[in-house]
């Protein structure tokens, strides 16, 4: 049933696409079996799957160092007020600095390197994984600290065990908003100063014009990210709240 | 009552406690409190409701250290509390919350833990699952498997009917009778800690302060109801003189 409606919806995607297609000419907007034909011939060259590769990977780094720095941050701050008020202004300045302003400043301080452009993406991500986690230590259980305290629970399994399970729902909630943001920003410092990756592939096809390709590789990542959220995301979501009562 | 010789479990000297109030000024909840626990007694602080039980308890299991005074406890001692609230980890099921609490248990003892309090087909469960009744057992269950050295519980059958704290009640003895443990119980009612206590130390409304310390003669499980009645009017007449 729930792939079904999936399929679906997947579906009237693609007849509007093709109703599009026809709307506005082919130059502008390609049928969806042109894509579809460019997409194989990408591949069978090796150069979809090696750019598709090389994204995943600097999307992979780049948000797990965001996620990581951004959980002890956010904990940090919600659990102390002290650091949350020294920090907090930090936190605007970040969240309203404008992703091209850090990627551009990046590349001029750190050079065109894989190192600047990991670093400009999870620092992009960086404190919106910071504000979602600190709600979420602002709302732990106190009672269940002072249980941890009396029976002398270890740090890690305080940490482990009575902690990470209240921020779990947060923590999903930053991955999905992260993941998607994160890709696309990738997408822009591949395409300022990467030799390589999705992101230069579709800066070379803009300066070509070359919308097919364009859309080829768009789609190609974005059935990439929809995997990642089917076979990962939804899953692990599903394993940390298996202690809910399910809805009959 | 205490054993002759026997180390005491908790000794405790309180001067004074009081909260800032949000209104300012502050707000006196604990007076001068002392007394000490002799090894494998079983004593109930029992008072009117807010007379400061509760922060007592706080003072003891070292949740609140912003008083006046002393407690001291066996040293490296474990401690086994049961709160009014059965305060378990609704991600993890009964059996973890058990193990977490006490990971040295050895499984022959929890599974004997778990059939005295009717626990034995709910190991898996989690505490969603369970009613609260089930859910004060896991808490009990939880106290007693680390075998402390001292056990605390705040009034742990509120809000249960009669017939379920009763039977709760006779659980908790058979398990204190079985290994005997250094426990104080906190509660309002009067009953309930001639059922469970060796003694009974009875507090004065706030800001709270021992108005009588009764013994009661052991065994707990023998006493008859004129016994209980006689028990009764002591304690009240301590409290009137």
């Amino acid at each position: 049933m729930n792939l079904a409606l999936r399929l679906g919806s997947v579906t009237l995607l693609l007849v509007a696409w093709f109703a599009g297609s026809h709307l506005m000419g082919a130059r502008m907007l390609p049928e969806p079996q042109a894509v579809g034909l460019a997409i194989a011939s990408e591949a069978s060259s090796g150069a979809l799957a090696f750019n598709l590769a090389v994204t995943l990977a600097r999307v992979v780094v780049s948000f797990a160092i965001a996620m990581a720095l951004g959980t002890l941050l956010g904990l940090a701050m919600g659990r102390s007020a002290l650091f949350d008020r020294i920090a907090d202004p930090w936190l605007v300045a970040l969240l309203n600095l404008p992703a091209l302003v850090i990627i551009v400043l990046a590349y001029i301080w750190a050079g065109l390197t894989e190192t600047a452009a990991i670093a400009a993406v999870a620092l992009n991500k960086l404190p919106l994984a910071t504000v979602t986690v600190r709600e979420g230590a602002r709302a732990l259980d106190t009672t269940l600290d002072e249980m941890a305290a009396v029976f002398r629970f270890g740090r890690w399994v305080r940490l482990r065990h009575v902690v990470l399970p209240q921020l779990a729902p947060y923590l999903a909630a930053a991955t999905r908003s992260g993941l998607s943001l994160v890709w696309k920003i990738v997408l822009i410092v591949e395409l300022l100063g990467r030799p390589n990756g999705v992101g230069f592939e579709i800066g070379v096809a803009f300066q070509l014009f070359d919308v097919t390709r364009i859309l080829a590789y768009a789609v190609s990542f974005v059935v990439v990210m929809l995997a990642i959220e089917t076979f990962l995301v939804q899953p692990f979501e599903r394993y940390v709240s298996r202690w809910r009562a399910k809805p009959a | 009552m205490s054993p002759a010789g026997a180390p005491s479990r908790l000794s405790l000297h309180i001067r004074q406690k009081s909260y800032r109030a949000a209104s300012g000024g502050r707000l006196h909840v604990l007076g001068e409190i002392s007394f000490a626990l002799p090894s494998g007694q079983v004593a109930a602080l029992v008072g009117p409701s807010g007379c400061g039980k509760t922060t007592l308890l706080r003072i003891i299991v070292g949740l609140d250290r912003d008083f006046e005074g002393s407690v001291e406890l066996p040293p490296h001692g474990r401690l086994g509390v049961v709160f009014q609230e059965p305060r378990l980890l609704p991600w993890r099921t009964v059996e973890q919350n058990v193990r977490l609490a006490a990971p040295q248990a050895d499984e022959a003892a929890l599974s004997a833990l778990f059939a005295t309090l009717g626990l034995a087909e709910h190991r898996r469960h989690y505490p969603g699952e369970l009613s609260l009744g089930l859910a004060r057992r896991v808490a009990l269950a939880r106290a007693f498997a680390l075998k402390p050295d001292l056990l605390v519980l705040d009034e742990p059958f509120v809000s249960l009917d009669a017939a379920l704290a009763a039977r709760l009640r006779a659980e908790l003895v058979e398990l204190v009778s079985r290994r005997p443990v250094t426990t104080l119980v906190v509660t309002h009612d009067i009953d309930e800690a001639i059922a469970l206590a060796d003694r009974i130390i009875l507090l004065s409304p706030s800001p709270a302060r021992i108005l009588a310390d009764v013994a009661i003669p052991r065994p707990r499980t023998t006493r008859s109801a004129d016994e209980l009645a006689a028990i009764r009017d002591k304690i009240a007449c301590s409290v009137e003189s």
